[in-house]
């Protein structure tokens, strides 16, 4: 199928299962139970899930394929919304224009700046980058307002001319659309006690990203990926042979940035707003986290850690004392604030904390990241003659 | 929750919206919720763990525990303790992390999945603008927590936005009058600005209503958000021949510019034969503490300020005190009183449909929340109020006893026209129900 062999071709139809149906398998827990807190099936957190997968699968092909850790990744993603804000303020609502505005403006930029970095490998070129980053984010702070909007963000109004839409004449903001389609459109179906939300946007996010993660797959399996093995393994080898590396590693970083600058787009259709604090390092440093947790170098690793962070972002942060309290209610007075005391420190505003053992937990533990994990279990219960589960060892491979 | 678009209809009585009562996130069952958006990470995070105390205080009133705080000094009487309209509060909250963006995903999801009828909440103007600018289009109420820039209710404005906190036109209005008693007409003035947005219209409103006394600003000099240093910017002040140093800054930039300042010993400087003053046109209580004795003398402006004598400041102040074990900040006081003005308008309205609390927040005049008689204006969505002009104390007691009321700025001194040039751009719009 699709020219992939029988294995990849499982993998593709595995997701795009999992993402048709992920309103109905996010949602477990029925409304109004205690558990319900832990659904995660609402369009918002949806939309980011897959829009992060693209951001941590464009990753993978630079950090898990070349081995160059890029500290920098957040400014393509933030190119990619800046850009894709400014479509839907001249051109057009329509989410095509933009986001495909996003993804050619984020190529250039990745260009010049890998250009310049990739004259440097290793702790150097992470360097350049998360300098390249900061730079970035710095200008679309304070110095580049006008364009970027500074601290605020920028912002659809009113006023915006948008040549091909027209004026509104509602004095509502128009939404962003799919020929007609808005992304925030919903069905909601009530079944089972549990709200299922059908959200148009999650479905156009989930589209792309099955192709991104197809198009990562065909070029796993390309002789220009074994190529950017190649350079993670041992570039110096493959310069003494008289091969020059630097267009390979440049065209890895370039689909990379073209991938955060899709994943930068595809947030601002979802919600049209575009803030530099996207751009920090910080993000960039999630997006490592990302494919670290989820296991670098693998094709499915970055889908997962990316699900993983952005779960415990949204899901986790949420919880605070008071339904902590409610948890507990049947426990005595003094336990429950016993109980109480020594979870909440780990939930809520401590959701961080928890994130971070985790992490490290994983690293020490699982190398090859959650997908190690994984595999481990698979091999566990399936009792497989050794060999089979690892017959594409390349791709478990821990990334250093 | 989630599923109210299904619901049944419920058929409210009074006021005129109640007859179209579709829209986003009805509450179905015996519980209203609310979303409290506050930053619990990130450098406001003293800031927003203070708003959600607020918040927590406020539910409590609202449903009936406690000593009832601000609701037995509030004008408006609908509020007995009730809950709202027959329904207890309940309440979601998240981290907004004190960023723009981490704080529009917790705001969606607090719609999208726990059903919350308003959103409330944030300690920075970026936060505010841009989690406004959602709840306009999911037609969701947002009463906004500690935003200080003027875009909030100018270029930015939106119809289901309201803010309850000042500005930074208000605070230059309120401080000039005063700095021009204490310190003399014909002053030169140094600023040092944070490099964003609200730094430069803080900026701005500081020059213009200076003007008026006399004032010139000799250097404007941009500083780095992330600055921690700032000896470097201080040393040519020296030089520059000002007199007076405004500092542009909040938060963490303050509690650094202004500590270097003060050990650089620009204040026992004598130039132009005067004594060199500095300033700092926003003041928190916790910025305050930050800076110890760094802000003895100096001057700035609060929206509110816990040992105020007016019986709502001391009622709040007392089932914040009792509760908690300290006194609130004025993040927890705009916070505690936007929750309430949300309730109340959603009891005078009859429905939570946010068209309705639209309707019965504009043009709103109330008294007996700590700041005097108030006006929700309709033009911009903004409150007006007296001002405090605040003095860092010479002989603080404590720790929260560290500011001194100079004076209480009248309101009619900091009114300024919808139209006002550094508040226009935006238009409000019409207010969206979300169905």
């Amino acid at each position: 199928m699709f020219r992939l062999d029988r294995q990849d071709a499982g993998l593709l139809v595995f997701v795009a299962v999992i993402t048709l149906f992920a309103p109905i398998l996010l949602n477990p827990f029925a409304e109004g139970s205690a558990m319900a807190q832990f659904n995660a099936g609402y369009p918002d957190l949806m939309q980011r899930f897959v829009i992060f997968a693209i951001f941590a699968i464009g990753f993978n092909i630079l950090f898990g394929l070349t081995g160059y850790l890029s500290f920098g990744h957040a400014a393509f993603l933030g190119i990619g919304s800046y850009s894709a804000v400014w479509m839907f303020k001249l051109l057009s609502m329509n989410v095509i224009p933009a986001v495909l505005f996003s993804v050619i403006v984020a190529g250039v930029f990745s260009l010049v700046i890998g250009y310049v970095c990739l004259r440097r490998s290793g702790i150097y070129f992470s360097i350049l980058t998360l300098a390249f980053a900061q730079m970035s984010f710095s200008l679309a702070y304070s110095v580049l307002t006008p364009i970027t909007n500074g601290e605020t963000g920028l912002q659809l109004s009113l006023s915006d001319p948008r040549v091909l839409d027209g004026k509104t004449t509602t004095g509502a903001l128009p939404e962003t659309n799919l020929f007609g389609v808005a992304m925030n459109d919903t069905l909601s179906v009530e079944a089972l006690g549990r709200v299922w939300q059908f959200s148009a946007g999650y479905y156009f996010c989930a589209v792309l990203m099955l192709i991104a993660f197809y198009i990562s797959i065909r070029i796993f399996r390309s002789p220009f990926g074994m190529m950017l093995r190649a350079v993670k393994s041992n570039q110096q080898r493959m310069r003494f042979t008289g091969l020059n590396t630097r267009p390979y590693a440049l065209a890895a970083f370039v689909i990379s940035g073209m991938y955060a600058g899709l994943a930068g787009g595809l947030m601002a259709a979802m919600d049209p707003l575009a803030g530099a604090d996207r751009m920090q390092w910080t993000a960039s440093g999630e997006v490592v986290l990302m494919t670290i947790l989820g296991g670098a170098g693998t094709l499915l690793g970055p889908i997962l850690g990316s699900g993983f962070i952005k779960y415990f972002e949204n899901i986790f942060s949420k919880i605070n004392d008071t339904i902590l309290h409610q948890w507990f209610a049947f426990l005595p007075d003094g336990l429950e604030n016993f109980v109480v005391a020594v979870i909440y420190p780990f939930v809520g505003k401590g959701w961080l904390l928890t994130l971070g053992m985790l992490f490290m937990l994983v690293v020490i533990f699982l190398p090859g990241g959650l997908i190690e994990g994984a595999q481990r279990l698979r091999k566990l219960f399936a009792r497989t003659p050794t060999g089979a589960a690892d017959r594409r060892a390349p791709a478990s491979k821990p990334a250093e | 929750m989630a599923g109210a678009g299904l619901a049944m209809p419920t058929i409210f009585t009074g006021a005129s919206w109640a007859q179209t009562d579709n829209y986003r996130n009805k509450p179905t069952g015996d519980t209203v919720t609310f979303g409290f958006n506050v930053p619990l990470s990130g450098p406001y995070a003293d800031e927003g763990a203070d708003e959600l105390r607020a918040y927590e205080l406020a539910v409590e009133h609202l449903n009936g525990q406690g000593d009832g705080g601000m609701l037995n000094t509030f004008s408006s009487k609908t509020l007995d303790g009730t809950g709202i309209l027959g329904k207890k509060v309940a309440f979601v909250s998240g981290d907004t992390q004190t960023k723009a963006d981490a704080a529009r995903a917790t705001a969606k999801s607090m719609i999208e999945k726990d059903g919350a009828v308003v959103i409330t909440g944030g300690s920075s103007s970026a936060e505010a603008v841009a989690v406004q600018a959602l709840c306009q289009e999911a037609g969701i109420i947002f009463m906004a927590g500690l935003t200080h820039a003027n875009d909030t209710t100018g270029k930015d404005k939106k119809a289901n936005g309201f803010r309850h906190f000042f500005n930074c036109y208000m605070s230059g209005a309120a401080l000039a009058p005063v700095l021009a008693k204490l310190y003399g007409n014909d002053r030169r003035v140094y600023h040092l600005t944070a490099d964003y947005n609200w730094g430069w219209s803080m900026q701005s409103s500081i020059e213009n209503a200076t003007k008026a006394y006399g004032w010139e600003s000799v250097q404007n000099v941009l500083t780095p958000l992330a600055s921690t240093d700032f000896s470097s910017y201080i040393a040519p002040v020296l030089n520059s021949g000002a007199d007076v140093l405004v500092l542009n800054h909040y938060g963490g930039n303050m509690v650094n510019s202004l500590t270097n300042a003060v050990q650089f010993g620009l204040r026992d400087k004598q130039v132009n034969g005067k004594n060199f003053e500095i300033v700092v046109p926003l003041y928190s209580e916790l910025m305050a503490q930050g800076a110890g004795e760094n802000v003895r003398g100096i001057v700035g402006s609060s929206n509110w300020f816990w040992q105020l004598q007016d019986p709502g400041t001391a009622a709040f102040t007392k089932s914040f005190g009792t509760k908690y074990g300290f006194p609130p900040s004025q993040a927890a006081h705009t916070c505690y009183v936007q929750a309430l003005l949300y309730a109340d308008a959603a009891n005078r309205a009859g429905t939570f449909n946010p068209c309705a609390i639209v309707e019965a927040l504009e043009g709103f005049e109330f008294d007996g929340m700590g700041n005097g008689p108030t006006l929700y204006r309709a033009a911009d969505h903004q409150c007006f109020k007296d001002v405090l002009v605040m003095k860092g104390k010479e002989n603080p007691a404590n720790k929260y006893d560290l500011l001194e009321l100079v004076e209480v700025t009248p309101v009619a001194q900091v009114m300024y026209e919808p139209d006002n040039p550094a508040f226009a751009g935006g238009e409000l719009g019409t207010c969206n129900p979300g169905a």
